[in-house]
């Protein structure tokens, strides 16, 4: 299938340097309702994978680190 | 379930609950209390502990029947005028009655409602006659004192798994669901003696007008899963011509609330800071006067409460940006509206199926029954109209203890084979697609067909192309490609809402008239018909695969309205002379 490569700007953003995933934390990734993020395969930060956000916040709230930022999504900002 | 499960495999349970929002993690709790010894599971496509439309908490009740504040029959009556007459009063009834013990259940569970000094809850006045809301200025907590009875209760959960469609044994009952673990792709069947649906309203409906697929009112992950597998397993659904439309903030996705800012002194305004209509409660009548003014020369319409004091606007504050959708503080401050400086502007939301706040819904009994032996449905995914969350909590509750009575009296029913595989078969099908439409395509063309289509002013015409459109829409689903599970859960939501799609259009098109003011406004059917269409309008599936509707009678009313209280609805508009006045 051909693909496209084009950015885009994605509401929620993890702060790696804070992200504790190489510790084993999954609770961004456990409590987002959409199930948009996931931990980078080397296990060093989670990120936003699909960029399907309701900007809920439970990331935000309920990560240990308060290593995540949930914009409002660029198209309603 | 756990990562050893294997593919196929065949779990068993009493009861089981699709969806650990609000209804489903009370329907499961009910079923322990009444029987310990029954195998309950909530089965949860996200994770319990934040999942549903409450993810966030809530900030209120909206429909709390409380001695001293309101009656069961003045609830009935209300929601009757509210919903134009067509209701079932008995499940009304059953929830009104139950209403204010619910709430002292979920006063022990420690959930937070505003008190006056002398310990009494402290209800406000929103609706158009009696007095319902109830604040919970501290409401955020909802979800983990759920999560705390489910625990407590030896209640099964299982999370990130979805239900992709029900089956039904020989003899008509329910049987047990399909699942899919959107994370591997692993598909698994689950036997149940009963089903309760708890799958919240279908959000992912109508596309919003900012053009962001989950920029909804409703939580996205509700795409509409309940109604679809509703209607695919041969339940009667009712009412989803009487869509769900509110009133938002422009561009966010959260309510303007007159609730919380309505008792303060707050109200919706058009463009010259004049009150419009008299009563901000949710109507379809409300919703129509709402469209007028905004697209009429006084729009657009506005959230007023510039007018407030300094500490009354920092109470709001408070309430609304940490309970329900708590990231509309940071979408103010980018845009600078200040609520003591500027007012609000509002927009309309997306169309979609609730009946927490319409009347669209898996048609159910005041048992929470529906159609299918063993299968109920509770929360916004039930016919109950108005029911809110408290009304998902108590209609959980009835549906629990109903289960739990089943469950005693049946054995499991057996699943067929050969179903299983089609169904598995149908699941994993994008997985093997080349060159195919990847879903995100798919469900942005379908849903801007939705707006473009189906959104009121309902147009007979504009119906038929949608259809079309629809159709060739499903033509293309063979070639619906899913690279990843995630996308694979994503093409099971986009046929969710394409079955939602097409049930909108075939039952607004069945009812030629228009009732219920926006919600199902027909303009080529502009009258009220209230000889030929004082009726519900049922749902099925129909044997060439589309929906076919039919009429079905009112129960006879336990409470009679006078005359004066049907019209009470009608009456929103503030009559011209005192606007100006």
């Amino acid at each position: 299938m051909p693909l496209v490569n084009s950015l885009s700007r994605v509401p929620v953003t993890i702060d790696a340097d804070a992200c504790i995933a190489d510790k084993g934390c999954t609770v961004c990734v456990d409590v987002c309702p959409l199930d948009v993020l996931v931990i980078a395969d080397d296990k060093s930060t989670a990120y936003m994978k699909y960029d399907e956000c309701w900007y809920c916040l439970p990331c935000e709230y309920d990560c240990p680190k308060n290593a995540i930022t949930v914009e409002i999504p660029y198209l309603l900002r | 379930m756990n990562d050893e499960t294997t593919t196929d495999e065949i779990l068993e349970v009493d009861v089981l609950v699709i969806g650990g929002g609000t209804a489903g993690p009370m329907a499961a709790v009910r079923a322990k209390e009444m029987n310990p010894n029954l195998k309950v599971a909530v089965l949860e496509k996200a994770n319990v502990k934040r999942s549903g439309c409450i993810s966030m908490g809530m900030d209120g009740l909206n429909n709390a029947v409380i001695p001293g504040h309101a009656t069961p029959e003045q609830y009935v009556k209300e929601i009757t005028v509210a919903n134009d007459g067509i209701v079932n009063q008995k499940t009304i009834m059953a929830y009104a009655t139950r209403s204010y013990d619910m709430i002292n259940k979920l006063d022990e569970w420690g959930v937070k409602f505003e008190k006056d000094e002398t310990g009494d809850y402290n209800v406000k006045k929103v609706h158009h006659m009696g007095t319902y809301v109830l604040p919970m200025p501290e409401g955020h907590h909802m979800k983990k004192i759920l999560y705390r009875q489910l625990r407590k209760k030896r209640v099964q959960v299982i999370n990130r798994f979805m239900a992709t469609r029900l089956f039904k044994g020989k003899d008509g009952r329910i049987a047990g669901a399909h699942l899919l673990n959107p994370r591997t792709a692993e598909t698994a069947v689950i036997k149940a003696k009963t089903i309760i649906l708890c799958t919240g309203a279908a959000g992912r409906l109508g596309l919003p007008s900012s053009g962001y697929l989950f920029g909804t009112y409703e939580n996205p992950t509700n795409a509409g899963d309940g109604y679809s597998m509703a209607y695919h397993v041969g339940a009667e659904l009712s009412g989803l011509e009487c869509y769900q439309i509110n009133p938002l903030i422009k561009d966010y996705n959260g309510p303007a609330c007159a609730y919380v800012t309505g008792p303060m002194g707050g109200y919706t305004a058009n463009a010259q800071g004049n009150r419009f209509i008299e009563c901000d409660y949710w109507s379809g009548q409300m919703m129509l006067e709402f469209y007028k003014e905004l697209e009429g020369g006084k729009g657009p319409v506005f959230l007023k409460i510039d007018h407030l004091a300094e500490e009354t606007i920092e109470e709001i504050e408070t309430i609304l940006h940490s309970n329900e959708r708590p990231s509309r503080g940071r979408f103010h401050e980018r845009r600078g509206t200040n609520y003591r400086e500027k007012m609000v502007e509002m927009h309309i939301s997306e169309i979609g199926f609730c009946s927490g706040h319409s009347a669209s819904g898996i048609w159910t009994d005041e048992h929470a029954r529906t159609t299918v032996p063993g299968l109920y449905a509770a929360g916004d995914c039930g016919s109950v109209p108005h029911n809110y969350m408290l009304g998902a909590f108590v209609y959980g509750a009835i549906a629990g203890e109903d289960a739990a009575e089943y469950c005693a009296m049946h054995e499991h029913a057996d699943i067929d084979e050969t179903e299983i595989a089609a169904e598995k078969a149908r699941v994993l099908a994008p997985t093997l697609v080349k060159d195919g439409i990847p879903p995100e395509q798919m469900e942005y063309k379908l849903r801007r067909l939705v707006n473009d289509y189906l959104q009121p002013p309902k147009i007979t015409k504009k119906m038929q192309i949608g259809m079309e459109r629809f159709a060739e829409i499903r033509e293309d689903l063979a070639k619906l490609q899913a690279s990843d599970p995630h996308e694979l859960m994503r093409a099971m939501e986009v046929q969710f809402i394409l079955d939602c799609a097409e049930m909108a259009a075939v039952s607004s098109m069945y009812r030629t008239e228009s009732r219920w003011g926006l919600y199902h406004y027909r303009v080529d059917y502009p009258e009220t018909d209230n000889n030929e269409w004082h009726c519900h309008v049922q749902t099925m599936k129909g044997e060439d695969g589309l929906p076919v509707c039919s009429k079905r009678p009112i129960e006879p009313y336990i409470l009679e309205l006078d005359e004066e209280e049907k019209g009470a609805y009608n009456k929103l508009r503030i009559a011209k002379n005192s606007v100006e006045a």
